[in-house]
Parts: structure tokens; C-alpha cells; sequence
């Protein structure tokens, strides 16, 4: 199980990294965050 | 553009915060239970399968023993987290029965880990409120399925265990597919498996799995059987119908789905299987929001121009499907499969007496028959 806490680690960071590379558009912004929601909420071992 | 990102990444912390404060909260509230007069023992699931032990899995286990030996009838609720009636149910008979021959098994909530997550994207209420004569009592809403926290990742395809069949990959982490289970496989085929050890260990005669379905889904206001219980589920049926007047049809269980309780549990032990099924409106889709109100008095505007057209199973009209109702219900059928299982074989006899009927918990509520936490002996509270 611990691999897939990885992987979900590793996405987490390139979708956060996207974020941060994204220079124009706000509505991207909000996306990359919303679709982080999950991935942070698995890693905080929350739901 | 850095000070939008910061200003986002702010407005993400605070949604973390309080989201992840709200459902950590809810799974780790913990609902009393008290022990009634007819408790003899209580123990964890584990007993029967040390695997589970110290892990969301484990549930208690409440035996009432008579003083006469007989048969013995195991009940299951909550094996679907999200209908609640399984567990009120449950309760009821915990808090109120006394048993007079044989005994009864207990285990409100079956699925425990889904008990203590929610279904994400339905926006249902974390929690729901049972009005009783000492205040409210507040119980948890949980899931179809066990929490991803307990069990996870979900495989692509769940292959069921031992008849290879090949369900969705969700119905991993529901405990109504994973019968029989085994002790080595995932933490929900650990819980059947348990479950299993302590039909066959404890002689188990019936066992009744007490649900909710959807008024839209034609297994729904049932009794379902396998051919062995298939009589009797019948008798009981007709029983319910003449003499306290609401239909619980009975549906034969399909031979080659597999993993259900009232398929697998007749196939691999001695027990006689039961289904029962009330309507739960809140479980249809074409509803309105999914709000406390709704799941407790069971009344949808959505769902009654589907009733005005024909497109429900059950009779449906503005007075809902009330929680009263679907518990009443469940408590009559259980009582009345006893029943009819001790006429036909009176050497395994159950006899209990202390729970209420249809016609009683529709009047008085199902709050009526819960004990006040706060003042019975701390020895007889279990917290769930």
C-alpha cells in the first residue's frame, strides 16, 4: 500500500507543480487546486 | 499572478481545514450503545478471526442467551453503512430483547469501517438525530462500502473468492459481495470470513441481513431467499401481509451472483439466509437534496411525480417512507421468521420477547425504545 501513497505523493507534486507554472489563466489556477483536494486529503490519511 | 496563487493556496488551507476537520471528527465519533436486561455477553468479531483485531474492521459482537437452550438467530446491521435501518433495527432488539429460548447474535454494525467514512460526491449528512424521550440520539451516516482508509487500492476487477466471478471493482469493499470470505484476503473478506466462523462455531440457525434499497429498484419492500429459506420466507410474508397488513414480498436469490449473503451463506454453512429490504427513498437518484429530513421521513417531491407515473416499486405518497415505518418493519419480519422457524422445529426454538412490532414503532418512534447513555451503568455502554 505504501507504493500507491507514492504515487499518489508524485501526482500530488505534479499537479502542484503545474499550478505553480501556470502564469495566466485563474480558471487553470482553481482546477489544478480542486483536482489536488483528493490527493492531499488521501496523504493527510483523512478520507 | 503570485499574490492570486498565495490568495488561492490560502482559500485551499482553509477548505483542507475545515472539510478535513469535519470528517476526521466523524470518524472518530463514536455512537453509545447500552446493553439491555437480555445481554448476556458481548465480544468483538475478532474472537472468531484474530486477524481483524485493533483494525477499523472489528465490530461488537452482542449475544443474548436464554435460560433454555434452543436455536440460535444472528442479526446484521449496518452492512450497508447508509441505511440506517439495519442498525436502529439492531439496536432496538440490543436494547430491549430478553430472550426466553435459544439465543440471538447481535452485530449493529457489520461494516464498521463504512460506518465511519461517507459516500463522496451525493452530499449526504454526516450525521443523523433520533428523537427520544431522554433528548436526541446521534448516530453516524455512513457509506455503501468500507472506507478507503482501511482498504485501498481498490483492484481493477474484484475477483470474488472462491467462485472466481467477476464483479465491479468497487464491490471489494462491500460486505455484501465478499461472502464467504477468507482469512488471508482483503480486510472486507476478513469481516465475512469472521462472520462465517462464528455462524458454523456458534450453530447458527438463521441469519437475517437487515437493508434499505432504492424505490426505483425492483429488489426493494422484500424478503430475499435462497431455496432453502424460500418456504419459510413465503410463510413469513403471508404472515406480515394478513395479520399486521404491509407487504414484504418475497424474491428468490439468484443462484449464480455471487458474494451476497443470502446466496453464500445458505451455500457454506447450515444457517438459513435472509435479506430484508425496505425502501429508503433517500438512496434514489432523481431525488431532491440528500438532507437529514429527508433520510428520516423518507418524503421526496421529485419522487412522487415518479409514484403519479408509475415509475416506483413501492406505493409512494406524501407521506414518505418514514424511518418509523422502515424499522417497524424490519422488526416484524425478523420477529416473524423466529416465529415460523420455532413452530417447524421446535427443538431449535428462538424465543424472545421485550421487542416491539410494526404497529408500535410506528406510533411511539424508534426513539421510544432507546436507553438514556447517560444513566445506565457504565459497564453496560459499548461505544460503536
Amino acid at each position: 500500500m505504501i507504493s500507491y501513497y507514492f504515487i499518489t505523493a508524485f501526482v500530488a507534486a505534479m499537479i502542484f507543480w503545474n499550478f505553480w507554472l501556470e502564469k495566466k489563466k485563474v480558471d487553470r489556477m482553481v482546477l489544478y487546486l480542486l483536482v489536488l483536494v483528493p490527493l492531499l486529503l488521501r496523504l493527510l490519511r483523512v478520507k | 499572478m503570485t499574490r492570486i496563487k498565495l490568495v488561492l493556496l490560502i482559500c485551499l488551507g482553509i477548505m483542507l481545514a475545515i472539510s478535513g476537520f469535519q470528517l476526521y471528527r466523524h470518524r472518530h465519533y463514536s455512537v453509545p450503545i447500552v446493553a439491555g436486561p437480555g445481554v448476556t455477553k458481548v465480544v468483538k468479531l475478532s474472537t472468531y478471526l484474530p486477524a481483524i483485531k485493533g483494525t477499523m474492521a472489528d465490530t461488537w459482537v452482542f449475544f443474548l442467551e436464554g435460560q433454555e437452550p434452543g436455536g440460535s438467530a444472528l442479526i446484521l446491521g449496518n452492512t450497508h453503512a447508509n441505511e440506517p435501518e439495519g442498525l436502529l433495527a439492531a439496536l432496538v432488539m440490543i436494547e430491549n430483547a430478553q430472550v426466553e429460548k435459544g439465543t440471538l447474535i447481535i452485530i449493529p454494525q457489520f461494516n464498521h469501517s463504512a460506518s465511519r467514512t461517507t459516500r463522496p460526491g451525493d452530499g449526504y449528512p454526516l450525521y443523523f438525530h433520533i428523537s427520544t424521550p431522554w433528548g436526541e440520539k446521534r448516530f453516524r451516516l455512513g457509506n455503501r462500502d468500507a472506507s478507503p482508509l482501511d482498504q485501498w487500492p481498490d483492484p481493477d476487477v474484484y475477483i470474488h473468492y472462491p467462485e472466481r466471478q467477476l464483479l465491479s471493482f468497487i464491490d471489494a469493499r462491500n460486505v455484501n459481495r465478499t461472502w464467504p470470505g477468507r482469512p488471508n484476503g482483503l480486510p472486507m473478506e476478513q469481516v465475512t470470513c469472521a462472520a462465517m466462523e462464528l455462524i458454523k462455531k456458534e450453530k447458527v440457525d438463521l441469519v437475517v441481513d437487515i437493508h434499505g434499497a432504492e424505490t426505483m429498484f425492483p429488489v426493494t419492500n422484500c424478503l430475499v431467499a435462497p431455496e432453502k429459506s424460500a418456504k419459510l420466507a413465503t410463510m413469513v410474508s403471508l404472515t406480515v401481509k394478513a395479520r399486521e397488513n404491509f407487504d414484504s414480498h418475497v424474491e428468490p436469490s439468484p443462484p449464480k451472483f455471487r458474494g451476497l449473503s443470502h446466496r453464500e451463506i445458505g451455500d457454506y454453512s447450515e444457517a438459513w439466509p435472509f435479506l430484508l429490504e425496505a425502501p429508503i427513498p433517500f438512496l434514489d437518484q432523481p431525488t431532491g437534496p440528500k438532507t437529514e429530513k429527508f433520510l428520516l421521513d423518507g418524503r421526496d417531491p421529485f419522487l412522487l411525480r415518479l409514484a403519479r407515473k408509475n415509475k416506483l416499486f413501492v406505493p409512494y405518497d406524501e407521506s414518505g417512507w418514514p424511518m418509523e415505518k422502515r424499522v417497524g418493519q424490519h422488526l416484524s419480519v425478523t420477529q416473524e421468521i423466529w416465529r415460523q422457524y420455532s413452530r417447524r422445529t421446535p427443538e431449535r426454538a428462538i424465543i424472545v420477547r421485550g421487542v416491539p412490532r410494526y404497529a408500535e414503532v410506528v406510533e411511539k418512534g424508534v426513539g421510544y425504545y432507546f436507553h438514556d447513555p447517560s444513566s445506565a451503568p457504565r459497564e453496560k455502554v459499548y461505544f460503536n
